[in-house]
């Protein structure tokens, strides 16, 4: 939200040219930034990921991957929800073993990931939704560059607390569904204090995706690691030019 | 036996090359009502082993023996002749069969094998949804097998636009391992039984111990299959086996078009 502001029609001033980033352009990455989206079932991963292709709609060339049990009606809610075309999700089906698919074998989405690219071509960001799991499951780091771990509050309070591989070691650990809170009597303060007992100096996000439908600080945070993605990462520039 | 140990991490479902994801035809069985309990599992496992497995144990062997030619041939009495091992007396001829070499003659003549395979695999894959499937998980034992012998020289085989089909890989990334046509014809034929299993397991919550007690009972008529596939593999491609059943074809291309899946296949 624009915050509104009196201009003091004395003091003289000049705006960018509308439309013009005064910044210099970031470079373009050799491959796009992979984000994994785990966490238990039902926590919001899929509303997470329509969340972000709505933040990312009109700045970033997006595709999807789900491990998720992928049904007709999930495809019709990324459509309808207007947030991301059909063509740049892509299903992988995990024969009832969902960690194995994102940690262990990890080759049916990373042809997925390979197809999206074929397809449609240089992407800047492909979200892997993990299928719905318990607390141990994670993403491979040969799969995803940054991993995100969702949990909700209407699980209790006490999820953080049970630690597991996905709430203490994700780049990011995003708490969900904060609307819910008072429903369910979970104690934010002590999930805010768990978390960060168990994660130490990596960053913890409470959203609800209810209140804010573009999940903006989630959104942010995968801007700043999309930065740092490109700068680690540039397209190689041909030999014999400047 | 050579390589024992490799065998075992071929044959290993989890080596990872995408075998957790297919049930193999099974999870359509057990909609259609087909297999419901340990014993129509065991008429299903042995149904797959005298087709599929029997067809993708011939074509994987034969693929091997197309990687390294210099393969002994098994003597009618199941030894191998240890002759051919040696090398030839002077000159390395050989030798530069094994050498890769993307426009050398041997080069060629393996890419012409390995695409005589992969043609006479397709026709003998009636369904279009086992063939995209197979060569889906071609697609993905290739990822593997790149990853994990980059020096093997997997190029030679034919640039299908899908992948290669899965036993033609298998077929290379065994000589790649050290493993002969025998050797890989096993890791086919075990697959074929324990990936179903093991769908079984999750699908239908069966008793891991009776169902591993079914792929005891079961482990000689796998190692007849193999050793069948093996020598059938000697024969020129259009004589490999082409053992089919029509009604997993059938469920195959229905499988395709459910909604939602659990498995690939
Ligand atoms: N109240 C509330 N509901 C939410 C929020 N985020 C998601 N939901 C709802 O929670 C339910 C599950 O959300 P999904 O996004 O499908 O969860 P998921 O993690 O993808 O689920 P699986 O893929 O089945 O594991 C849906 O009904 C969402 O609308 C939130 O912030 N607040
Ligand atoms: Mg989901």
């Amino acid at each position: 939200m624009r915050p509104e502001i009196e201009h003091d029609e004395s003091v003289p001033h000049t705006h960018p040219e509308p439309g013009v980033d005064p910044h210099a352009p970031l470079p373009a990455a050799a491959r796009a930034l992979r984000v994994g989206i785990g966490g238990p079932v039902g926590s919001g991963k899929t509303a997470l990921v329509a969340a972000l292709c709505r933040s990312f709609a009109d700045e970033l060339r997006l595709g999807v991957v789900t491990n998720d049990i992928y049904t007709t009606e999930d495809a019709d809610f990324l459509k309808r929800a207007g947030v991301l075309d059909p063509a740049r999700i892509r299903a992988v089906e995990t024969g009832c073993c969902p960690h194995t698919a994102i940690r262990d074998d990890i080759g049916a989405n990373l042809d997925a990931v390979d197809e999206l690219a074929e397809a449609l071509g240089p992407l800047d960001l492909v979200l892997v939704e993990s299928g719905g799991d318990n607390l141990t499951a994670t993403f491979s780091r040969g799969l995803v560059d940054r991993q995100i771990f969702v949990v909700d509050v209407a699980g209790g309070d006490k999820v953080p607390r049970k630690g597991g591989p996905g709430v203490t070691a994700a780049d990011l650990l995003v708490i969900n569904k904060t609307d819910l809170a008072p429903l369910v009597g979970a104690d934010l303060a002590v999930m805010d204090r768990d978390a960060r007992a168990r994660r130490g100096t990596l960053p913890t996000i409470f959203q609800s995706i209810t209140e804010d439908p573009r999940a903006s600080r989630v959104a942010d945070w995968i801007r700043h690691e999309l930065a740092h993605h490109r700068v680690a990462s540039p397209v190689p520039v041909p030999a014999g030019q400047p | 036996m050579t390589a024992p140990t490799m065998l075992l991490l071929l044959a290993d479902g989890r080596f990872p090359a995408g075998a957790h994801a297919h049930s193999s035809g099974l999870e359509a069985a057990v909609a259609a009502g087909r297999v419901t309990d340990l014993a129509t599992l065991g008429d299903y496992l042995r149904g797959r082993l005298a087709t599929a497995g029997l067809v993708a144990a011939a074509f994987a062997a034969a693929a091997c023996r197309a990687a390294e030619p210099s393969h002994p041939r098994p003597s009618p009495s199941g030894e191998a002749d240890q002759s051919r091992l040696r090398p030839p007396p002077n000159g390395d001829g050989d030798r530069a069969r094994l050498t890769p070499s993307p426009g050398g003659d041997a080069g060629q003549v393996r890419r012409a094998a390995l695409a005589r395979l992969d043609a006479e695999l397709d026709a003998r894959t009636a369904s279009l949804a086992q063939r995209s499937v197979s060569r889906r998980q071609g697609k993905a034992l290739l990822r593997a097998g790149r990853e994990i012998w980059p020096a093997a020289s997997f190029d030679e085989l034919p640039a299908a636009p899908g992948g290669p089909h899965q036993p033609l890989v298998l077929g290379l990334v065994g000589a790649a391992a050290g493993l002969d046509p025998a050797q890989v014809a096993t890791v086919a034929a075990h697959a074929t039984v324990t990936g179903s299993a093991s769908a079984a397991v999750r699908l239908l919550g069966l008793d891991p111990y009776q169902v591993q007690a079914l792929l005891v009972r079961l482990a000689a008529a796998c190692d007849a299959t193999a050793a069948q596939a093996a020598r059938a593999a000697e024969e020129p491609p259009e004589r490999l086996p082409a053992a089919n059943a029509p009604l997993a074809d059938i469920h195959a291309e229905a499988h395709a078009t459910w909604e939602v899946r659990l498995f690939a296949s």
